[in-house]
């Protein structure tokens, strides 16, 4: 956003004494520098996450669960309460934790390989339930903190450690569309695919997890942000290539948009939404309620 | 005092745990557990609390490790392969000291096995249920009464320790229906000021984590956890002597096959022989205390069990060369009969030459 | 026999006759009466379709095996049900018999042999599918195994609040085996 010169100006002469504050670390981020590898976009989506804690004025009764994965240190960082879950599980125990504590703001934290492989299991149902709680899933298409394997999100042909020839999908399959597929789900609120490469996709991204996180307190549905993202250290590329390198493979094969968004759609809640696709069965049909 | 019900095993324990103040249940359908779910799925929204059927075994105990993060008072339920599938979690909670309640009504395996009563899950229950150094509180009920009474002071004991607690039952106790007294509803969870349940800007931050990368500080937190452990081993030991005050052969048997060692007990003595038994309640911590004091009399000892004789070593453990100990069973979901065990008891009256 | 005599029963029947019912109501007679009882269904697959049975013990000691090997009573509510369990009776013993459904009672003249016609008498009397209370109610007129109130008592018990209407059906059937 870009201020007339003017209003600068106006600004600076209201408060003449004191310096203008025009950067600052939100307050649910801990004052910790991030010890994610150098290019890693992690730092930004953590940023966002808390900027919308901190604007929705929700980070004290946010309760962050993180993966198995490079987040899993995401503790150091995140100002909420922070529940550590085994891999793939994180969906299962966010669950858990909205389910005794209702009014909160749970959000899982996942990778490509915590949700999509091991967890896809808790994934989809959490997703199907309809839990009223917000995953942010970071997919860069390979598994960051084992040394770069194949992902179940990895493009075909893709080299990873794992897949020295590239994905012989074949052999190893095709990658999974996250957003498309759970956009399926009548439990889904909002499913939404942004990525953090330029600070219009920044602020993309960011709207994107604010409406993640009040669809959740309105009670909606549930919500995932998924985030095209990049692994310079195991992608073997510098930031800006990693980048490069996305835009060019996998925003073709994983598209940016909103895959489903049930208030857009004319709905109030997913309840709604899945009672008119619903149609004609009867049983599903609730009289009275 | 409440009435005298008659009660399946499987619905006295969702009972107690509801009376216990458990408000939150995930489970996955499996035999010969099944009533228990079904019973919580009927009672939970009555109470205001949650029943939730997961989409498996994996997902429940991670529900619950979410759950006892949030401080309340959760339990899941299953039986012995849903158990494999829960170790991890079980793993997780204890690396985490999250308090919660299992339940493993106890079936047939390796594998599959099969849906009768076993007790052959009692090494996984007390050496590793999971992975690393750690314990869980291991309680053998072996009556519907019992099903009701440790059900109802798992969740006590659960959050006094900070620890996992599981009740080991079988099949037969799940099943079978005895009249049983349930006890009073109760709201004794304490405080639980590490639990993440928002800071409310009131705090720093709490972190439910099983992970420290830095090897000192995990070896530092596991051996506090040990004097926990040691605590318990102290304070929570638990079993029934059955005439074995002046006891020759002393038998030794926990949940379902305490039951038929107390007949064949009961039936050595009117033909003379100098029996008793010891039944472990605690599996783990196991009652060594209870084999001491049988010492002075005994000539030998006799495991009974469901299985191919898990809990022999612990009790070599305890009498420490200073008798045989023997063991009569069946496995594969084959109970053994009272007039088996009188046999077995006969021979080796005969062979101590008592 | 006297209604403290420790008894061991086996109730076998087809899955649907109310085997695990009639069970219950004998073991909450028993617990009425301040006794030790157990009560143990076979239970998983063979519960499909197929038979059910259920061992009840009634004692004054505490139970150690619930599960009835050795009978001192067999209810049997159809052939393979009393097929299988006949021949486990102990001498001495004594078997309920519907034999609406049982046609073949074997050879054992170690036991006392019950057959009556419960399905067919239930049904006469308005009762159907009520055999198996019947044959409680012929159980306890051979063996008296309880007081006669805390049958009926039990029956109030035993019938869930979603079929109360049924109770008094239950007690008409108790009544009816009790009087046959």
């Amino acid at each position: 956003m870009t201020m007339a010169p003017e209003t600068l100006k106006k600004k600076a002469a209201a408060k003449p004494s004191s310096p203008k504050v025009v950067f600052e670390r939100p307050h649910a981020l801990l004052p910790a520098p991030f010890t994610y590898c150098p290019g890693c976009p992690h730092g930004i989506v953590h940023r966002l996450i808390a900027e919308c804690l901190d604007e929705l004025d929700v980070e004290g009764k946010a309760v962050a669960v993180i993966p198995v994965g490079c987040a899993v240190i995401a503790d150091n960082f995140f100002a909420c309460d922070v529940i550590q879950a085994s891999h793939g599980r994180a969906p299962a125990v966010a669950t858990g934790v909205k389910r005794v504590l209702p009014d909160s703001l749970v959000f899982a934290y996942q990778g490509d390989g915590d949700l999509a492989s091991i967890g896809m299991a808790e994934t989809i149902h959490a997703a199907t339930r309809g839990e009223k709680l917000t995953v942010i899933f970071i997919n860069n298409a390979i598994y960051g903190m084992t040394g770069g394997q194949l992902a179940p999100t990895t493009l075909p042909n893709q080299v990873t450690q794992t897949s020295p020839y590239g994905r012989d999908v074949s052999e190893a399959g095709y990658p999974i569309r996250v957003s498309e597929m759970l956009a399926t789900l009548d439990g889904t609120a909002l499913i939404e695919r942004v990525t953090v490469d330029t600070p219009k996709h920044v602020r993309a991204a960011k709207r994107a997890i604010k409406k993640a996180f009040r669809y959740q307190m309105d009670g909606v549905g549930y919500s995932l942000v998924e985030v095209v993202s990049t692994c310079p250290t195991n992608w073997g590329m510098t930031p800006q290539d990693s980048f490069a390198w996305m835009r060019e493979n996998m925003l073709p094969y994983y598209p940016l948009g909103t895959y489903r968004d049930v208030l857009a759609e004319g709905f109030s809640n997913i309840a709604e939404a899945a009672q008119a696709r619903a149609g004609a069965c009867p049983i599903a049909i609730e009289e009275g309620k | 005092m409440s009435e005298k019900v008659l009660m399946k095993g499987n619905e006295a324990l969702a009972e107690s745990a509801l009376r216990a103040g458990c408000r939150f249940f995930f489970g996955y359908p499996i035999t010969p557990q099944t009533e228990l779910a079904a019973y919580m799925s009927k009672r939970m929204p009555k109470e205001g609390g949650t029943f939730l059927q997961a989409e498996s075994e994996i997902a429940a105990i991670n529900m619950v490790y979410g759950a006892a993060s949030a401080g309340a008072r959760v339990m899941t339920s299953s039986s012995s392969p849903g158990i494999s599938l829960k170790s991890e979690g079980i793993s997780y909670m204890a690396g985490a000291d999250l308090p919660g309640v299992i339940i493993n009504v106890q079936r047939g395996g390796p594998g599959l096995g099969g849906i009768q009563p076993s007790q052959a899950d009692y090494l996984q229950a007390t050496r590793a249920l999971g992975h690393g150094d750690s314990h869980v509180v291991v309680y053998a009920p072996s009556t519907v009464q019992e099903m009701a009474d440790y059900a109802y002071s798992a969740f006590d004991v659960a959050d006094k320790y900070r620890t996992p607690v599981m009740i080991l039952a079988d099949g037969m106790l799940g099943q079978m229906m005895e009249p049983v007294v349930l006890p009073e509803p109760k709201d004794t969870a304490p405080e639980k000021p590490w639990a993440t349940v928002g800071h409310a800007h009131a705090r720093a931050h709490n972190v439910v984590n099983s992970l420290f990368l830095v090897a000192d500080k995990l070896e530092q937190k596991i051996q506090e956890r040990f004097v926990r452990y040691e605590a318990i081993q102290r304070d929570e030991q638990r079993f029934e002597a059955f005439m074995a005050d002046d006891a020759e052969i002393v038998v030794l048997a926990f949940g379902a096959s305490a039951r038929i060692a107390r007949s064949a007990v009961a039936s050595a003595r009117e033909a003379g022989i100098k029996a008793g038994l010891i039944r472990p309640i605690t599996l783990w911590p196991f009652p060594t205390s209870a084999i001491e004091g049988t010492i002075p009399t005994a000539k030998a000892y006799l495991s009974v069990e469901m299985n191919m004789g898990q809990m022999v070593n612990d009790i070599r453990l305890a009498v420490l060369g200073r008798a045989p100990v023997e063991f009569f069973g069946h496995t594969g979901g084959v109970i053994p009969t009272p007039q088996e065990v009188l046999v077995k008891i006969k021979e080796m009256h005969r062979k101590a030459g008592a | 026999m006297a209604p403290t005599t420790k008894r061991d029963i086996i109730l076998a029947g087809f899955g649907g006759q109310g085997i695990l019912f009639a069970g219950k109501l004998i073991a909450y007679a028993g617990l009425l009466e301040g006794r030790e009882v157990s009560w143990l269904p076979s239970y998983g697959p063979e519960m499909r379709g197929g038979t059910a049975n259920c061992s009840v013990c009634l004692a004054d000691e505490p139970i150690g095996s619930p599960l009835v090997l050795a009978p001192h009573v067999l209810v049997a509510l159809n052939q393979p049900s009393f097929d299988k369990f006949a021949h486990d009776i102990v001498p001495g013993g004594l078997a309920v018999v519907d034999s609406s459904l049982v046609r073949q009672t074997g050879e054992r003249t170690d036991i006392a042999l019950h057959a009556f016609p419960a399905t067919k008498l239930a049904e006469e009397a308005g009762l159907k599918g009520l055999a198996n209370v019947v044959s409680v109610g012929k159980l306890f007129a051979e063996t008296g195994f309880c007081r006669e109130e805390s049958l009926f008592v039990a029956v109030e018990k035993c019938v869930s609040a979603a079929k109360a209407a049924l109770i008094e059906d239950n007690k008409k059937a108790l009544k009816l085996g009790m009087g046959s």
